[in-house]
């Protein structure tokens, strides 16, 4: 009876690692509590909610399919002007400005992904690049559409459900942008945690040996993109939404930039780096780079060189070290 | 002179000036990214060094010309070694990510170091009297500064390019981007050879920044900005060698500078294309090793 | 019956690949029969890991044709190939080391039953197999270590589950490279029992050095020599050959 116990035992353990822990409340109820405690800073804290579900995109892509993107931004960004152009243009239903900013971003990252992915290494974070500065190009080019430099104005976005309006309390955008982000959240961790995440993590791990185990490691690498760049459009259209502005900065290198630091500062690839570094990083922003933009450029430099060198996996890898926490 | 024939003269010229600028300061970038499978995207701070240092030599310190171009190039050198020794070989052949996030890093570091000591407006630089003016070739004549970045430029490619050939040096760091433990086992010390190419290529970087101060200007973004530029140079002439970025930097010289003749605002576009169209027939560049 | 032809497992015709002036295959012309136990040696640089790389796909043949149980498979990818039942493993762990034990080998039956691509439910949900891959554990006395990451155990204890996965992908040619590497001659009977137990269904090709191994465990051997085949035969044909004994003996004297 000894061993089939242990038997049970050993794959319930493994067959459960996927259940929800007490843990990971956490950061909705900090979410939900911020939005009592904090009510002069819902506008940064709307900001903030639709950052992390960018970061988030960028995890799946960077931190499980091992691409590194220096461009991911385009997705952002496409997300971005195709709300912004909707409710500019008479349409400004929330909701289906989402929709359609997930469709078209995601359609940008099926493309451009199924073009530059066949290249690995040095010649694919080109390509990201030159795709996301391709964008940025034909946005700031195409001024009569999108605004150019001084960006998409006019923008009128209707209330949610034609109840709740976008006021510049922010209430509205806060919730609007905690529900989509828990969406997104939920969406992210059930990939994470399918066969299909399952497989990116051991493509991560030795690409050779999910080759020789019959795994189209190409095709799913394309999937994975494509759901990230569609996360990142809805991102976008989110901060789009709720500021009702859209500008070039939204495509930058600067933006793509950001999210690999936030990341890194949360974690790759444990998909709670993004909740960990954005708030940190948007708060510290906030704080220092408007007292003093020199200063904060520097420090954060310094802060990216350190933690390469000293705390590769982030806080959460810092975490990991000192309590051992259940890894892969 | 016909109009279109002299349009085309012009755009060669400068395209070509532009294109020296580019080669010199990417080629550095193409050895140590081939040799030392490192992606620094803080090589233009190199450049940026170097226009820094060159004018401010020549506007504060009233140094000549040629003299502060010389200084510039080694000043740059000079200071990539300690970079090399004590931050950048420890991820030589490392995760990818690490290095774009390490350079990076570097990089805003670069950019508020050069607010805080050199203010944020763009560092002017006066050719020397006598390379002010114009050269006259009989048929045409042309800007004497581009004229004399053209030749100096050709030069140091063409010593360049020799070298690579004829020396022992050159002939090293051939053996040693072909096959690294190839040519450790054979004797070479990469470790040393590592340092001095990338003081080499970092030198030529400050040099090619400081000698293409009116084309890219020398400001504290120069990094970021110009960035997408040198990479591309870089991948689409292939990594680790030292011709096919000039074929690049020729392409991408005399393409935009076409562009702004004829067609304003699409020459970023048309390089952008044709730069994913070949990464795609050849992921390693032109002259890349597959 | 006597007329009857059953196509050989895994046969090659005139299989080459070389990269410039550098030939590692030389038009190999090779049988693996059905049930077979057969071997393949050679000395150091002969080729055998190329053979076994161009045989699974993972290099792309110059020339030549590769077939599975009578289907031509030349064009065919790597996943394609597995899928088809040919499988092999690696001569040095090829394994996801952070992953535990256990998840080495569901990956590998996920992928067999083609739900590895799954995006809509959580992998601990396919009791079915999971329970396979434990078993299979279980089979290789692993079953106690299963949820400790891979590098967590000792080495030959990780090259069972480099067989253990092989088996995940139920393989109808099994293509083992030097599967008792890196293991002390003295713990490699696990191995060799492992290998003797091996369903006749399945068609075993083994890369060795250790003679010990292929003489206990082949029926077959073809002795590859600078990517050509230099003679086939059984173990005491082989045993016997003088250019054989030239070939190794040639080797002990350039030490």
């Amino acid at each position: 009876m000894a061993a089939a116990d242990a038997r049970a035992a050993a794959i319930d353990a493994f067959a459960r690692r996927h259940r929800f822990r007490a843990l990971e409340a956490v950061p909705w109820l900090l979410a939900l509590a911020a939005y009592g405690v904090f009510p002069g800073y819902l506008p940064l804290g709307a900001q903030i909610l639709a950052t992390i579900l960018f970061v988030l995109s960028a995890d799946l892509v960077l931190g499980y399919a091992g691409i590194v993107t220096l461009g991911h931004a385009a997705f952002f960004g496409t997300g971005a002007y195709t709300a912004g152009l909707l409710a500019a243009n008479g349409w400004g239903e929330p909701l289906s400005g989402l929709v359609a900013a997930a469709l078209i971003a995601g359609l940008v990252g099926f493309l451009s992904g199924l073009i530059i992915l066949r290249t690995t290494g040095l010649a694919l974070l080109m390509q990201t690049l030159v795709v996301a500065t391709t964008l940025y190009e034909a946005a700031n080019k195409a001024g009569r559409w999108t605004g150019g430099d001084d960006g998409l104005s006019g923008m009128v976005v209707w209330p949610i459900f034609g109840v709740f309006r976008f006021d510049m309390f922010g209430r509205a955008a806060y919730t609007y942008s905690l529900a989509v982000l828990f969406l997104g959240w939920l969406l992210a961790r059930q990939i994470v945690h399918s066969p299909f995440g399952r497989s990116l993590t051991g493509a991560r791990e030795n690409t050779a040996r999910m080759h020789a185990i019959g795994a189209p490691v190409a095709q799913r690498r394309l999937i994975i993109y494509t759901i990230s760049a569609g996360l990142a459009g809805v991102s976008g259209a989110l901060i789009a939404q709720t500021t009702s502005f859209v500008g070039l900065t939204s495509l930058s290198l600067e933006r793509s930039g950001n999210a690999l630091i936030m990341l890194i500062i949360g974690g790759v690839g444990r998909l709670y780096g993004a909740f960990i570094g954005v708030p940190l990083f948007m708060i510290a922003q906030d704080r220092f780079s408007k007292a003093d933009p020199v200063y904060w450029y520097f420090w954060l430099g310094l802060l990216m060189v350190a933690v390469v060198i000293f705390a590769r996996g982030g806080v959460l890898g810092i975490f990991e070290r000192l309590w051992k926490w259940p890894g892969k | 002179m016909g109009g279109t024939l002299a349009a085309i003269l012009s755009i060669g010229f400068h395209g070509l000036a532009f294109a020296m600028v580019l080669y010199l300061i990417s080629v550095g970038l193409s050895v140590t990214m081939g040799l030392m499978g490192f992606v620094n995207l803080a090589h233009g701070v190199f450049a940026m060094l170097g226009g820094y240092v060159m004018t401010g030599l020549m506007n504060r310190y009233g140094v000549p010309f040629l003299a502060a171009l010389a200084l510039a190039a080694i000043a740059t050198a000079l200071v990539s070694i300690p970079l090399e020794r004590l931050l950048y070989r420890r991820f030589y052949g490392g995760e990818e990510l690490d290095q774009v996030l390490l350079t990076m890093g570097l990089i805003f570091m670069s950019v508020a170091g050069a607010t805080y000591l050199w203010g944020p407006l763009t560092q002017h630089m006066e050719p020397p009297h006598w390379l002010a003016g114009q050269v006259d070739l009989g048929f045409r004549s042309f800007p004497a500064y581009r004229s004399f970045l053209i030749l100096c430029g050709g030069l140091l490619v063409i010593a360049l390019w020799l070298g690579l050939e004829r020396t022992r040096f050159g002939a090293q760091i051939r053996a040693a981007v072909d096959n690294l433990r190839m040519a450790q086992s054979v004797g070479i010390n990469t470790s040393r050879l590592f340092m001095l190419t990338f003081a080499l290529g970092s030198g030529l970087a400050g040099l090619g920044g400081g000698l293409g101060a009116d084309l890219l200007a020398i400001t504290p973004s120069y990094a970021l900005q110009y960035l997408v530029y040198f990479i591309i140079v870089v991948a689409v002439g292939g990594l680790g060698s030292i011709r096919g970025p000039f074929f690049a930097a020729l392409f991408i010289g005399i393409a935009d500078t076409a562009f702004k003749y004829w067609l304003p605002g699409l020459g970023a576009f048309f390089i952008y294309a044709l730069t994913m169209v070949l990464l795609l027939w050849r992921p390693q560049g032109l002259f890349g090793r597959a | 019956m006597a007329g009857e032809m059953t196509a050989p497992a895994l046969e090659t015709r005139g299989l080459s690949k070389s990269f410039g002036a550098l030939s590692v295959a030389s038009n190999i012309d090779f049988r693996l029969e059905q049930g077979a136990r057969h071997a393949l040696i050679g000395p150091n640089g002969a080729g055998k890991t190329s053979f076994v790389n161009l045989v699974t796909g993972a290099l792309r043949a110059s020339g030549g044709t590769i077939y599975l149980n009578g289907a031509d498979i030349t064009a065919l990818g790597q996943a394609a190939r597995v899928k088809r039942g040919l499988v092999r493993t690696f001569q040095i762990n090829a394994l996801f080391r952070r992953l535990c034990v256990l998840e080495n080998v569901t990956l590998a039956v996920a992928e067999r039953n083609g739900v590895g691509g799954d995006l809509l439910r959580p992998s601990g949900r396919y009791r079915a197999i999971i329970d396979e891959a434990y078993g299979l554990l279980e089979t290789l006395g692993l079953a106690d270590q299963a949820l400790l990451p891979v590098n967590a155990l000792a080495y030959g204890r990780q090259r069972l589950v480099e067989i253990a996965v092989a088996l995940g992908l139920q393989p109808k040619v099994l293509l083992l490279d030097e599967p008792a590497a890196g293991i002390p001659s003295g713990e490699s009977s696990v191995i060799i029992s492992m290998i003797k137990r091996l369903s006749s269904d399945i068609a075993l090709l083994i890369i060795e050095h250790d003679m010990d191994l292929v003489f206990r465990l082949a029926r077959q051997i073809t002795v590859l020599v600078q990517g050509r085949i230099l003679v086939e035969g059984p173990p005491e044909a082989i045993a016997a050959d003088p250019r054989v004994r030239d070939v190794y003996l040639g080797e002990r004297e350039r030490r």
